[in-house]
């Protein structure tokens, strides 16, 4: 990290702090690159895109806010579901299809969030779980809408902005994946840089000094849950969109519980966590679990208890870790 | 002259347990104002109440003239209440710069803004910093304040209430747990504190409430027991049986 | 009309039974040390497989089967606890969280591999099988022993916990740790003996309702939902909270299962959220 001179006044150091550094457009350096170097495998490629996004949204809440939840599939499968219906009923524009998306979630996030909020430890997680069980169980039912358990058929995605097809080597859906990443990432990392996710932070260090402050601490908290959906809804949007279907599977614990891994496992509350994790996660799912899934089960979870006895910031704690031990070498 | 800060009736019963006793209490505008009473007085709990962490069963909460007592703790603080808390609570993973940017940033109404650009939070940093200076923080702005030694913490305490640039302070034993050697920073900061600020201190240490209250309140199983100027009270033979047998802890 | 809610009732306290011995000792132990332990719900499990096992696999009688796996799933938990657990108990709820989902992963893993995925077969003993005739009609006799079961069961724990002095110091620990401790009582040591006994009857609770909650390797995830909503509903610590949850969610769940099978759980979670929101700390917690 390039700092400002070291007899800078801590005012410039401060917000130095805050600035671009150049070690953050590696991952989108990386993404290119990939684009190029693995032709292959940009389906999965995009699947990354789209895991990373849901796991930027997800440090908003948790890494940032400290909102401990296992409901976060709820914002994004009402995205995706939202995505796909409109997509079979309305139009197949695919950007328009993304803000419905985004809309969606943003209102399952604004409801449940002015009802959930009010609680805190288990019983806020319990509903967390709850309202994505529910939704889960809406869609298994309404399947007029949604083609319950065999999932959402019949989606057609009309080209990007009419000139860009969606192709069967997903270059389209890649490219479409990282540009609305990128968006997203920008909102993102202007909002936790901000007085605003500074406050968030505050909020999950000591609830009890902010509201000592002054700050309207549930309103707060309100507002970060609901961005927080509609860019999971996006990411869910993005996914019905650049496959082409909906399953049951978009909502439930076990997509909730995925992303909560992806985001511990690449360090939350730091954004850049969400890339390492979800990177991680999907390759070595894609290149185990195909292979021997009881295998990829066990591993991951025996990853997550070392995880958490002896690496809680992730990797990007243990990152942290091996630069001290660097710099104390010098 | 309308009182800084001024409660009426003001009670709080746990079922049969009274913490507060009908208070009778007001905070003069430029106020130096001692709040003491044995252990269990129930001192803090009115400061609870005054701010808005515990919800009075009966009485009001005046501050400069206006009802607060339908505010929630957050709105209280924007209407010029700031308090510290007796034990250090902080940010404690950040630094002692950016605890206190948080408070000038929520008291300038900041706090929710999504798309400032950095240059335009200098003035909120800026702000902080010449706090951290008047208290003589400034050497330690960057540290992580879970560093910092006890006494510098509660120093780091009052530095976030000023933050919010009150019409009222509550200091909540700002000596407490602090070393006697570093309890004169302590003393120095609070005496230097402007006349706009009114100020009321709860202490057991009876060296700080002498020093600096003109007028001291004791409190006794939540009612007020007698109030007076500080000559007052040293003489009053109730106030010594109060305290018959307590030894002071400095 | 009336048949058929006699039989939502009966089945619906069959289940909620199960539902409750599983989940007692889940909520004494999260409210003894307010550790979330999501992996629950790995041990009912392991004693449905234990029970299931032992019955298929080597003939043992039902009943002793089921207090093998009382005894073999506690041991292994005190195992767990001193090992694993304790090393958390300091550590936020995030990481409580994680490290047990983390548990659920491997257990399902290892439960796949050595089982398979198929659900086990639970063969009811001939002599529990068809119906009793209990005056006013006939039952099922494997949910009526079940029910009579259970009833002893919950009746010993709570005098246990009311009369014994190891339920005295139980209940004081839960209501406040610290004064407990100032009093002599070594809650770790209360916690590790607590924790093997939640542990055991939750095995004990899944061999016994092998009937209704299927063994198969997604058990620990399936169900953990009704588990934690029973612990939640009813009160972190609390010992019969959690039975009132337990039957509420047993006759809700096998009512709607009945009749409204379009909707299945929706109202289950539906009703859910409104407790927990009328309620926070559950029907019997503490605030």
């Amino acid at each position: 990290m390039r700092r400002p001179a070291a007899d800078a006044s801590p005012v410039d150091r401060l917000i130095a702090s805050h600035r671009l550094r150049p070690i953050e457009l590696l991952p989108w350096v990386i993404a290119v690159a990939a684009y190029f170097v693995f032709p292959d495998y940009l389906p999965l490629g995009s699947q990354v895109l789209i895991m990373i996004l849901f796991a930027l949204s997800l440090d908003l809440v948790l890494g940032y806010g400290g909102i401990v939840t296992l409901g976060q599939s709820a914002f994004f499968g009402v995205g995706a579901y939202a995505a796909g219906i409109y997509s079979v009923h309305v139009s197949g524009e695919p950007l328009s299809g993304l803000v419905v998306a985004a809309i969606a979630a943003a209102v399952v996030g604004v409801i449940s969030g002015l009802v959930i909020l009010r609680t805190t430890g288990l019983t806020l997680l319990m509903l967390t779980l709850a309202v994505t069980s529910l939704l889960e169980a809406t869609a298994n039912h309404a399947d007029f809408l949604t083609g319950g358990a065999d999932g959402l058929q019949g989606m057609t995605i009309n080209p990007i902005l009419g000139r860009f097809e969606f192709d069967m080597f997903g270059r389209t859906a890649y490219v479409y994946s990282l540009v609305v990443l990128f968006l997203g990432w920008l909102l993102l990392r202007r909002l936790v840089h901000a007085p605003f996710g500074q406050s968030l932070i505050g909020i999950r260090e000591n609830v009890t000094r902010m509201h000592a402050i002054g700050t309207p601490v549930r309103q707060r908290l309100l507002t970060a849950y609901t961005i927080s959906a509609a860019v999971a809804g996006v990411a869910g949007g993005l996914l019905a969109q650049t496959t082409q279907f909906v399953g049951l599977t978009v909502l439930g614990f076990e997509r909730s519980g995925a992303v909560v891994i992806m985001l511990v496992l690449g360090g939350a509350g730091r954004l850049y966590g969400a890339f390492i994790g979800a990177a991680l996660y999907m390759i070595a799912q894609d290149q185990i679990a195909e292979v021997d899934p009881v295998f990829w089960d066990f591993w991951i979870g025996l990853l997550l208890v070392l995880v958490v006895l002896f690496a809680r910031g992730g990797v990007l704690g243990l990152c942290d870790k091996l630069l001290l031990v660097v710099r104390r070498r010098r | 002259m309308t009182a800084a800060l001024e409660t009426v009736g003001l009670s709080r019963r746990f079922g049969a347990l009274v913490v507060a006793n009908d208070v009778r209490f007001i905070l003069e505008a430029g106020a130096r104002h001692a709040l003491i009473g044995p252990n269990g007085a129930g001192k803090t709990t009115f400061v609870n109440l005054v701010t808005g962490r515990l919800r009075p069963s009966a009485g009001r909460i005046l501050l400069n003239g206006t009802d607060i007592t339908a505010l929630s703790q957050a709105q209280r603080v924007h209407q010029g209440l700031a308090r510290t808390f007796q034990i250090n609570t902080l940010f404690r993973g950040l630094s002692v710069l950016e605890n206190v940017s948080l408070a000038v940033a929520e008291q300038a109404g900041i706090g929710n803004r999504m798309l400032r650009k950095g240059r335009a939070n200098r003035g909120v940093v800026e702000g902080a910093f010449a706090l951290l200076e008047r208290l003589r923080l400034a050497d330690d702005a960057l540290v992580p304040v879970h560093t910092l030694p006890y006494g510098k913490q509660r120093l780091v305490e009052i530095a976030i209430a000023l933050g919010l640039n009150p019409s009222v302070l509550l200091l909540d034993e700002p000596a407490a747990g602090v070393p006697s050697v570093e309890t004169r920073i302590i003393l120095d900061v609070i005496e230097q504190l402007p006349d706009s600020i009114a100020i009321l201190i709860i202490e057991h240490d009876m060296d700080l409430v002498f020093r600096f209250a003109r007028r001291i309140t004791v409190m006794v199983q939540g009612g007020i027991l007698v109030e007076g100027t500080s000559a007052e009270i040293a003489a009053d033979a109730r106030v010594r049986e109060v305290y018959l047998g307590e030894r002071q802890h400095g | 009309m009336f048949a058929a809610t006699i039989s939502i009732l009966f089945l619906g306290i069959a289940y909620g039974m199960v539902l409750y011995i599983i989940s007692v000792g889940l909520s004494v132990t999260m409210g003894l040390l307010g550790f979330v332990n999501l992996a629950h719900g790995v041990f009912a499990m392991a004693g449905g497989y234990v029970t299931v096992t032992l019955m298929n696999q080597y003939g043992v009688p039902f009943g002793f089967a089921l207090l093998a796996a009382f005894i073999i799933v506690a041991a292994i938990s005190v195992v767990l606890e001193r090992t694993l657990y304790a090393r958390l108990y300091g550590a936020g709820e995030l990481e409580q969280v994680l490290f047990t989902i983390g548990l659920v992963f491997m257990s399902v893993a290892i439960v796949r591999k050595l089982w398979g995925p198929l659900p086990q077969p639970f063969h009811v003993p001939h002599v529990l099988d068809g119906q009793i005739n209990l005056g006013f009609r006939s039952f099922p006799t494997y949910r009526t022993f079940l029910i009579g079961v259970s009833v002893l069961l919950i009746l010993t724990l709570w005098l246990g916990i009311e009369r014994t002095a190891f339920g005295a110091r139980l209940r004081a620990a839960v209501d406040n740790r610290r004064m407990a401790e100032s009093l002599g009582i070594n809650t770790g040591r209360l916690f590790s003996l607590t924790f093997a006994l939640g542990s055991g009857l939750a095995a004990f609770g899944g061999g016994l309702g092998a009937d209704i909650l299927a063994i198969d390797p997604g058990y620990a995830f399936e169900y953990l939902v009704y588990f934690l909503m029973v612990v939640a509903v009813g009160g972190l610590g609390s010992i019969k909270g959690p039975f009132v949850a337990a039957m509420l969610l047993g006759i809700g769940d096998t009512a709607c299962k009945y009749l409204v099978p379009q909707l299945g759980s929706f109202f289950i979670y539906l009703a859910m959220i409104a407790l927990l929101l009328w309620r926070p700390a559950g029907l019997f917690g503490r605030a």
